[in-house]
């Protein structure tokens, strides 16, 4: 009767098992907050109980809530805990500990009190007990944890029971990582472990070894000979998979040891049966033993194996190997690639991405065209995040180093446009770059990326696509810049102007509006100058006038785009064969000369100039007052030269005649100032080119202009009549959201796109270009992202495996129709900037400092036997530690990242305006630059790259012969 | 070394979970939300491995295998074997099965501290130790032992007293 309230608190109590009951009567999706916090309270008064049973049971409640319904109890709960852990009954005791190893962190504030427990249970005669507290150690140790109890600890790796020993083994792992100075102490009998008759142990020494050589190999290297033993010897997989870990490091760092594994390794590969092993001698072979051939040629066979298992797991591990192997020898890759190339298809998501970054791994030179022909078939069939994976994967392959893969750039700039009209096309802004990146880089492509370019801006379906959007305006840039290489520029202006423009974001459609001025002053001056022109185009183009004569033009813009691929091919086959005789390249100048001019006058009449100036009114005037500066700022300037020109061009009509004398006119001075402009050639500009500009006397960039306005803020700034095109960054609204919309909507819209046009044009038909064209506007449009139909994919695929049966071979003599275009580089650091060299962190430092001290102490024998922490050891170490981290960090240097060339040439597009400004100046550095390069790039472009590899190697092994290597192994 | 272990149903909720690093418990919650997106997402006949580089860093690999309405997930790093893991894997649930005798979820709901036990036999700190299923066995079985011994022990005078208590 007397017996306490606590009594009747137990009689009553819930069991974990009633919470449990309690817990799963809530039905899924309501919520248990109630229950849990009725519970919490009850615990909270159950576990103050001084009935230790009592205690243990709220304890046992907290804990299943504290780890499965994250009720946090470290902050209320510690004291409990370790209270029962002093409990003389196993049970509690236990109950105890994995409260504390659940809740309890390094930083616990109580876990002072639990030291002196814990050192009692490590030397309790009950090896459960001891066994608790080593595994509790493991989830709480800290610095002053791992002062105090590594003795207890160390004396317990040679304890006669094995259950206990290999316990303690593996939570001396744990100590060393809070406190390095322990292995000096427990290095030798850790090595004496590994030659303990009892596996279990064998395996938990080894296991605690690879740890070691994971973070830093070089400690392990004079214990080669015991791993070795255990290497030839052992028969227990777990062990073996350690062993092979621990040797693969090892052999990166000490390259004569691969000739005493190989065999060792091949033997374990022939006759295991475990796959895991397998996959652990191939992955040792593959990574540091590539330079045995019959190794390699073994490992390879396993790795097909793998490869065409039907267990989708040994086929990704299998693909895995392989891309491991594919950095060293191209062929195991080769050799396998049908298997690779089906793995594309696979319906999971990891093996279709390793397949892809292996396809991407073969890709030469030689095979760039087809693989990705395969490439981009196999992303018109796939899921959207896939789909767009290949497309990063053939962007980032094709443009590293400057598209030094690339031999056919009307090939890579066609593909680029074929990318903007597949469906999921996300990489908007990549190909955007690479295209602007190219026009600027290789002046031979210009006309093929207008080409491009134009096809892509008269589809109106492409506008209703907002992740096209960027490559659109790359595409109006293009056209806009190079508009001398244009077949059509009333078309092109027509594509500018169409009213589906609208659904372009405003920072695009200003590129779109400012390209319509380029074409505009373009058309002016052809029609106002054509002798200039004439002669302009053919200087600025080594002899090949882009424009066709009048009968093509009708022709073309009636017929097919294949139709204008042949034409274009044709053309270009003319001009390769006009290059082999210089009479030829005469006789065609002339012809082409003669051809010129009266294209011109059929082109550039005067009904045809006034239509596209009123057209060029119609569409613009209503933007003059947007509220968009950058569009209407470009409205108004496009408007303003229409006006000037509309009072001048009667005049010079009438003046001119028939004569050429509308040269003299003031709206020819004019246009020849802005044709002038804008015909400056763009050229890429080093990162470095603003750094070159030298600084002239007396300029001070320094100074603080804040006081400027005090002295001019009442003068009013002239207004620029100049042009700034600022980059067309698309603000953050018009990316994602419009999204989901537009890709539902995408069929109907693009439909609707096609009737709103021709709507437009019939309304307003008297602003379209008239029958200039003679042609017939057809009223489809073709749908831009139309899915192909869905045929069967396993056809599909076999298809696609038949095809690149060659594809894959590196042909002997590619048979190129022409040479590789000139691609201008600029210097020696665009694109390659050195990363910040990481540091190891500082405990993995300090591990490795603590034990170099253990084995260099005694690396002239590793054998004598006990060794003592001397003295003179633990005074060296703080010298030793300064050196290895100099080591570590030279190691690390050579991991500079190629940054790609794309992203130095975005400020570049930027800076446009103001290099324009500065050009005079800049210019002597640049061409300085140019010069230089363009020589050396033409035979350079591979070395470069070979170098630095080579560089890098010549390092590596000159760090790895410093350790110090146990010769009586080699 | 393994870094994680987790168990959880096929609603995503967690029945253990066991981090050999330590991890607030709000990060470990959040950490099951993302395994378990992942993991439902994924069809019955692809690989048991997810690139979990995301969610526990550089180098860290996450095999999962489904056994009827749980999932098993193991996190771990490159001083393991992929293969090895999904072995361990293997014999964990074979333990259970030997301990639990057709183990189900049910017995792993309710069987909290057993269940914690029966890991602890088979990993410390990380390090695997066991990876023969009837040395678990045999080695739970004693601690078990030792446990009811114990609390029988504490249930003879409280039985009594409760008795008398009446």
């Amino acid at each position: 009767m007397l017996s306490s309230p606590s009594l009747m608190d137990t009689l009553f109590q819930r069991s974990l098992e009633d919470l449990i009951k309690g817990l799963r009567l809530h039905l899924p999706g309501t919520p248990t907050s109630n229950f849990i916090s009725k519970n919490i309270e009850e615990i909270k008064k159950e576990i103050k109980s001084t009935d230790l049973n009592t205690k243990s049971i709220a304890l046992q409640k907290l804990t299943y809530l504290h780890s499965l319904y994250g009720i946090n109890m470290s902050n209320w709960a510690s004291f409990h805990a370790i209270e029962l852990t002093s409990s003389p009954f196993f049970g509690h005791k236990k109950v105890g500990y994995l409260a504390v190893s659940i809740s309890f962190n390094s930083n616990t504030e109580v876990l002072l009190l639990l030291v002196n427990q814990l050192r009692k249970d490590l030397g309790s005669p009950c090896e459960f007990e001891v066994s608790l507290a080593l595994e509790t150690i493991g989830f709480v140790i800290n610095q002053e944890l791992a002062v105090n109890l590594i003795d207890n600890v160390f004396v317990l790796i040679s304890s006669s029971k094995s259950f206990v020993r290999k316990k303690a083994i593996v939570t001396l792992l744990r100590v060393f990582e809070v406190y390095p100075d322990g292995i000096k102490v427990c290095f030798k009998r850790l090595v004496e472990n590994l030659e303990n008759g009892d596996v279990g142990c064998v395996s938990a020494s080894v296991g605690v070894f690879c740890e070691l050589a994971m973070r830093e190999p070089r400690l392990c290297l004079p214990l080669a000979p015991e791993f070795y033993k255990i290497l030839v010897d052992c028969r227990n997989n777990w062990v073996l998979i350690k062993v092979l870990k621990v040797f693969g490091k090892l052999a990166e760092l000490e390259p004569r040891l691969g000739k005493k594994l190989v065999d060792p390794v091949c033997e374990h590969l022939r006759r295991t049966g475990a796959k895991s092993v397998v996959f652990e001698c191939v992955r040792t072979i593959v990574s540091c033993l590539s330079e045995f051939d019959y190794a390699l040629r073994l490992a390879v066979e396993k790795i097909r194996e793998f490869l065409v298992d039907d267990d989708p797991n040994l086929k990704y591990l299998g693909l895995q190997g392989l891309s491991i192997v594919s950095r060293k020898c191209l062929w195991a890759v080769v050799e396998n690639k049908d298997a690779v190339i089906k793995s594309l298809s696979d319906a999971d998501v990891n093996i279709k991405s390793e397949a892809l970054r292996l396809v991407m791994a073969m890709v030469s030179e030689d095979n760039v065209t087809e693989i990705c022909k395969v490439l981009i078939s196999y992303a018109i069939k796939s899921d959207p995040e896939f789909c767009n994976e290949i497309l990063a994967a053939i962007l980032s392959t094709c443009g590293s180093n400057v598209y030094e893969l690339i031999i056919d750039f009307d090939w890579y700039i066609s593909l680029l446009g074929e990318m903007a009209r597949i469906q999921h096309c996300q990489k908007g802004e990549e190909i955007e770059n690479q295209l602007i990146d190219i026009g600027m880089r290789v002046r031979d492509v210009r006309p093929e990326l207008v080409r491009v370019g134009r096809d892509l801006l008269i589809d109106p379906a492409l506008l209703g696509n907002p992740f096209i959007h960027r490559i659109l305006s790359a595409a109006a840039w293009l056209c806009g810049e190079h508009v001398q290489f244009t077949k059509n520029p009333f078309e092109v202006m027509d594509a500018l102007l169409q009213p589906r423009t609208n659904l372009l974001p405003a920072s695009i459609r200003a590129v779109y509006i400012h390209s319509a001025f380029k074409v505009l002053s373009f058309c002016l001056h052809s029609y106002l100058l054509p002798n200039e022109s004439a002669s302009s185009w053919v200087d600025s183009d080594a002899g090949e006038p882009y424009l066709l004569s009048e009968s093509e033009i009708l022709e073309t813009s009636n017929s097919s785009a294949l139709n204008d691929d042949q034409i274009y091919e044709q053309r270009v086959l003319n001009l390769a064969e006009g290059a082999s005789s210089i009479e030829n390249v005469l006789d065609t100048n002339v012809a082409q000369e003669q051809s010129t001019l009266p294209l011109k006058k059929g082109l550039f009449t005067e009904e045809s100039i006034k239509n596209l100036l009123s057209l060029v009114e119609t569409a613009l005037r209503p933007l003059s007052g947007s509220h968009e500066v950058e569009i209407q700022e470009r409205v108004c300037n496009i408007l303003g030269l229409i006006e000037l020109m509309q009072g001048e061009l009667p005049n010079s009509v009438i003046q001119g005649g028939e004569n050429f004398e509308k040269g003299e006119s003031k709206a020819s001075d004019f246009i020849k100032l802005v044709h002038d402009a804008f015909s400056e050639d763009l050229g890429p500009i080093s990162l470095s080119a603003q750094e070159r500009v030298p600084i002239p006397d007396g300029l001070l960039l320094e100074e603080n202009l804040n006081n400027l306005d005090k002295i001019c803020g009442d003068i009013e700034l002239p207004v620029s009549t100049s042009f700034s095109l600022g980059r067309p960054v698309s603000d953050k609204h018009d990316s994602v959201p419009l999204f989901n919309n537009h890709d539902k909507d995408e069929s109907e819209l693009s439909k609707e796109s096609t009737s709103l046009l021709t709507e437009h044009r019939k309304r307003h038909g008297l602003y379209y270009l008239s029958s200039d064209k003679k042609e017939v506007v057809s009223d489809y449009y073709p749908l831009a992202n139309e899915p192909e139909t869905q045929g069967n994919a396993n056809d599909v695929t076999e298809d696609l495996v038949k095809l690149t049966e060659q594809s894959f071979f590196p042909k002997k003599k590619p048979n190129h129709v022409k040479a590789r275009p000139t691609v201008v580089k600029l210097d020696e650091a665009d694109g390659r900037i050195p990363s910040v060299t990481k540091k190891l962190d500082s405990a993995n430092t300090a591990i490795s400092g603590a034990v170099q001290d253990v084995l260099l102490g005694n690396d002239t024998n590793p054998y004598s036997s006990q060794v003592k922490p001397s003295d003179k050891l633990s005074s060296n170490s703080k010298g030793k530690e300064k050196l290895h981290i100099g080591q570590s960090i030279e190691l690390n240097e050579h991991t500079t990242v190629d940054k790609s060339e794309l992203d130095s040439s975005r400020p570049k597009r930027n800076k446009k305006h103001k290099e324009r400004k500065h050009r005079s100046s800049v210019k002597t550095a640049e061409d300085r630059d140019k010069n230089g390069l363009e020589d050396k790039q033409t035979s350079g472009h591979h070395h470069t790259r070979n170098k630095a590899r080579h560089r890098a190697d010549g390092d590596l092994k000159v760090v790895a012969q410093t350790p110090v290597i146990p010769d009586f192994l080699l | 070394m393994i870094r994680a272990v987790i168990v959880m149903n096929d609603q995503g909720k967690p029945r253990l979970l066991k981090f050999y690093h330590y991890q607030p418990v709000e990060k470990q919650h959040e950490i099951i939300r993302t395994i378990y997106g992942v993991l439902c997402s994924r069809a019955d006949n692809v690989s048991n491995f997810v690139n979990a580089e995301s969610i526990f860093g550089p180098d860290a690999r996450l095999v999962y295998k489904t056994f009827a309405t749980l999932y098993f997930v193991f996190v771990f790093d490159a001083s393991e074997n992929e293969l090895a893991i999904l072995d361990l894997m293997q014999v964990f649930v074979e333990t259970l099965d030997k301990c639990f005798s057709n183990v189900c979820e049910l017995d792993i709901v309710f069987n909290f501290n057993k269940v914690h036990t029966i890991l602890d036999e088979i990993i410390v700190g990380g390090q695997v130790l066991e990876t023969s299923s009837s040395e678990v066995v045999k080695a739970v079985d004693e601690i078990s032992r030792l446990e009811k011994a114990s609390n029988s022990i504490m249930r003879v005078p409280k039985s009594i007293s409760a008795w008398q208590g009446r």
